[in-house]
């Protein structure tokens, strides 16, 4: 089954093709990290879930959508020149003239109008796969064209599409900002992608700029470190994994697979994503890992909300069950105990079978109205990803980002109380009520999840 | 590949018009050689309008080197000019030409493919420029209403030599207040004083300190015009605010700003769209080796009120939104390092507190690696409107030279009071956000919702 990616916008046009870049060359490596038919296997799935052979080519199953021309050329020429795949020709749609960082404009102006062309490139994609396991899109919440367009795609997609499975990446942007009304258009865009999608798949630049500084130790980071550390991730969370026990046979369904474990009220759609080990690949010829140390390291991030496997707080504890509920939480928040719905944990590499997730069964780190069995699922895949020997990764439904959403919430919100910049959208048709609204809707989630 | 239109007014904006042409068509001339970006060459500057009451200037360009650029179809031109008079720009010229203007600016907007922005560059202390300019700028609205209107006006300094400029100046204001998406104030004695700054470490003759000629930002050497004029050095630091402005929609770059997402960022209330520009650095050394000291030196320097380039201190005022648009190799850890080092000393409006809008564009000005645009809603511009109003009720309450206007047909007393209020008003508006500086602001409480 395939997955079709629709990149919206610089970041996520950027982002995807680094997405690409990442997945094909792990295919490629399969076989020869993990000899016979496992290998064999992952590489065949994995080519056929994100890319079309044609003609000796591998296409990505891709539709590259951006207001105005310059990263697409450079995304498409990027591919190009890689030899190993490519854009398909007339997969991209393009116009001249971008959103200013306006979500409303993204959403009322440049959606409704070019829904028609956006929304044929798309069905052409779908149509291409034999059978459709979901589709992805990929774009940033602070701008223009990603957020605003690629909210009203996501419309679209659903009311097309209403059985198939919708997973949103977003990124975030920087707290310390990079567009002044980010904060803005990243409630306008939850608020709504709320109502459609299945699933949001949250990253962070600061949580990335920072595993770039101290995990892979680079000196000067540039946006290309940072969208190939989340394309890492997004990989090893993508790529074909068992999820049955029966290693070998990879899940025709990983969207499906990962919605059913990790979605299971539409009320928690969050998602976040750690991996573990992250290093440059120059210290990673000198380090060797055990999985039990691996899971331990993952269990206490998730557990103490942190998200690289360097200054984990390991005072943080999970509380121990029986307590009244009303103590329960405040002893929980004042330690910043991380609680979560529900996790995924794909282990990935060499002797997978021997690890033990049993510690990521513990009640504790549970809510009460789902039991751990349900709620902790492993996939587990023999061959060793883009480079590690071993690797872990947790996708995760849990409160890890209710500080970061409360943090948006409350600075749009301040900057609303001063009607400032609001003329800027009404004048492309979204209104002060729409606002209270998309406020009205964040402000439930973050009940939500904070009452966990 | 947005385009956007060049509208020139008067003497003034002319002679800036005609500089940034020159230097615009130098840059990509070098970038072409490396025979990297050939698409961004054509596309962007086809589109240009001149308009002038008299012919002398507009003459000049035609009959000099960058005569090959313009042709007759882009100027409105007529004799017998302006007089200084506001009124005889805007309410003369302005109905007269203004089908002849509709006309060229179309005919332009026909040419391309997806048109952005209109650029007004022209001087608020004359009679066309102002008069004209104001009117043309309304007009803008009224036939293109979705496309941005980015005004460069050169404001008159104190020791103007046009002694009605205060009146000037203010009517003209009231229009840009009105009908422009955004004003970049430009002021001639800042001008001259960074032109100063700049010999003076041309002619220090430390060996340690020898700049590269064609790199400061004065300079209009390796251009397509030959000699230098008078003003040209002052001319040149406005075109290289324009181009350094437009550079993110020309060349590529990992974090793009279209010019409508500078109108977006930066004006958080429609009338309060007066923006304050500085660029670094001045001048490049000839050492080659740019250490990372120099990089932070460059956005230090971006807020010292040295490199403003209207009178005004922007750091010691209340910061309402703040864009830096940073050219050649600096990447983005370099950028909010620098943004997290300058934070503690700029004050921000409590509601914007990280006010920042940034971009990255790969592809550097000519003779230098790098180089920062900060572009500044504060209300330092505050000062800088007093003072004009103070000068302008000095004129108006002798009701000097007034007749000169109020022979114009269309011209009222009620036209110069209307203007001062919307002066008055506008200032009042940056004096009550400045007001908000030093109070302690809570978070506006949240919406409470049902658990």
């Amino acid at each position: 089954m395939s997955i079709v990616t629709v990149q919206l916008g610089q970041c996520g046009n950027q982002v995807g093709q680094e997405l690409f870049s990442v997945l094909i060359s792990d295919s490629l490596e399969a076989q020869r990290q993990c000899r016979g038919e496992p290998g064999r296997a992952y590489r065949d799935c994995s080519l056929e879930r994100f890319f079309r052979e044609h003609n000796e080519a591998s296409y990505a199953r891709a539709v590259l959508v951006d207001m105005e021309p310059k990263v697409i050329t450079h995304a498409v020429a990027t591919a190009a020149k890689s030899s190993t795949w490519k854009y398909e020709d007339g997969s991209y749609f393009c116009q001249k003239q971008g959103s200013g960082n306006n979500w409303a404009n993204g959403f009322c102006v440049h959606g409704p109008r070019h829904e028609e062309a956006v929304s044929d490139l798309i069905r052409r994609q779908v149509e291409r796969c034999d059978r459709l396991a979901g589709i992805l899109t990929m774009m940033s919440v602070a701008g223009g064209t990603g957020s605003g367009m690629g909210t009203y795609i996501t419309q679209c997609l659903r009311d097309s599409y209403p059985h198939s499975f919708i997973l949103n990446q977003l990124t975030w942007p920087y707290g310390t900002g990079e567009v002044i009304v980010q904060n803005y258009n990243s409630v306008l865009t939850l608020s709504h992608l709320y109502q459609w999608s299945d699933a949001i798949l949250v990253h962070e630049n600061d949580t990335v700029h920072k595993i770039c500084a101290k995990l892979m130790n680079i000196k000067h980071i540039s946006f290309c470190d940072v969208n190939k550390i989340i394309a890492h991730q997004l990989g090893s969370m993508l790529q074909p994994a068992d999820t049955v026990g029966t290693l070998g046979h990879y899940t025709r369904n990983p969207v499906g697979e990962l919605l059913k474990n990790l979605v299971c009220h539409s009320e928690y759609k969050l998602l976040s994503l750690s991996t573990i080990p992250q290093m440059s690949s120059s210290s990673l010829a000198y380090s060797s890992f055990t999985w039990p140390g691996l899971l331990k390291h993952l269990r206490q991030m998730l557990v103490a909300n942190a998200r690289m496997e360097e200054g984990i707080d390991w005072q943080v504890r999970v509380p121990l069950n029986g307590q009244p509920a009303l103590e329960r939480m405040a002893e929980k928040t004042k330690q910043g105990f991380n609680k979560s719905l529900a996790n995924v944990l794909i282990l990935r590499g060499k002797d997978v079978s021997g690890a033990d997730p049993e510690a990521f069964l513990h009640p504790g780190l549970y809510s009460s109205w789902l039991p751990a069995g349900t709620a902790f699922s492993t996939w587990r895949s023999p061959v060793p990803f883009n480079g590690y020997e071993k690797s872990a990764t947790l996708v995760s439904n849990s409160q890890s980002l209710l500080k970061p959403l409360d943090n948006i919430v409350g600075k749009a919100w301040n900057m609303f109380a001063s009607k400032a910049y609001v003329h800027q959208y009404t004048k492309f048709g979204i209104s002060e009520e729409d606002f209270l609204d998309s406020f009205t809707a964040l402000e439930q989630v973050i009940s939500s999840y904070r009452h966990l | 590949m947005t385009q956007s239109i060049i509208v020139q007014v008067g003497q003034c904006g002319n002679q800036v018009g005609c500089r940034f042409w020159d230097l615009a068509l130098r840059e990509h001339a070098h970038i072409n050689t490396k025979g990297v970006y050939d698409e961004a060459l054509s596309s962007f500057f086809r589109n240009a309008v001149l308009i002038d009451m008299e012919e002398g200037v507009v003459n000049e360009i035609l009959q000099g080197p960058l005569r090959d650029v313009f042709d007759s179809t882009q100027l409105v031109t007529d004799v017998s000019g302006s007089g200084n008079n506001w009124a005889v720009g805007h309410k003369v010229y302005g109905p007269a030409c203004r089908d002849h203007v509709v006309e060229k600016v179309r005919r332009a907007a026909e040419h391309c493919d997806s048109l952005q922005c209109f650029f007004l560059i022209h001087s608020m202390g004359g009679g066309t420029g102002s008069g004209l300019g104001t009117h043309v700028l309304s007009l803008l609205e009224d036939e293109f209403p979705e496309v941005c209107r980015i005004v460069t006006s050169v404001y008159p300094s104190a020791e103007d030599d046009v002694i009605t400029s205060p009146y000037n100046s203010v009517l003209a204001m009231r229009e840009l207040t009105e009908h422009a998406d955004c004003v970049l104030p430009v002021e001639n004695q800042s001008l001259v004083d960074i032109i100063n700054k700049i010999q003076q470490m041309a002619h220090s003759g430390k060996p340690s300190q020898v700049i590269r000629k064609e790199s400061t930002l004065i300079s209009g050497r390796g251009g397509v015009g030959g000699t230098e004029k008078p003003f040209d050095a002052m001319n040149n630091i406005i075109a290289n605010l324009l181009l350094n402005l437009t550079s993110s929609a020309r060349f590529e770059g990992s974090l793009n700003m279209d010019l409508n997402e500078i109108a977006m960022n930066l004006v958080p209330f429609p009338r309060l769209h007066y923006l304050v520009s500085s660029l670094t650095p001045l001048y490049t050394l000839a050492d080659v080796n740019i250490p990372v000291r120099r990089l932070d030196q460059m956005f230090t320097d971006a807020f010292s009120k040295d490199h403003q380039l209207i009178q005004a201190d922007p750091k010691h005022s209340l910061y309402l939104a703040c864009a830096l648009v940073v050219r050649g190799n600096v990447q983005v850890s370099d950028l909010r390092r620098n943004i997290e080092r300058l934070k503690p000393s700029l004050s921000f409006v409590s509601w914007n507190q990280e006010g920042w809008k940034t971009s990255l564009c790969s592809v550097p000005p000519v003779g230098h690696s790098h180089s920062l645009l900060a572009l500044a809603n504060n209300t330092c511009v505050k000062p800088t409107f007093t003072e004009l109003r103070d000068r302008f009720m000095k004129l108006y309450r002798k009701k000097a030279h007034l007749h000169h206007y109020l022979h114009v047909g269309g011209m009222e007393h009620a036209c110069f009071s209307e203007a001062v209020t919307s002066l008055s008003s506008l200032i009042e508006e940056y004096d009550q956000l400045e007001s908000t500086k030093s109070l302690l602001w809570s978070d506006a409480p949240r919406l409470q919702v049902a658990t």
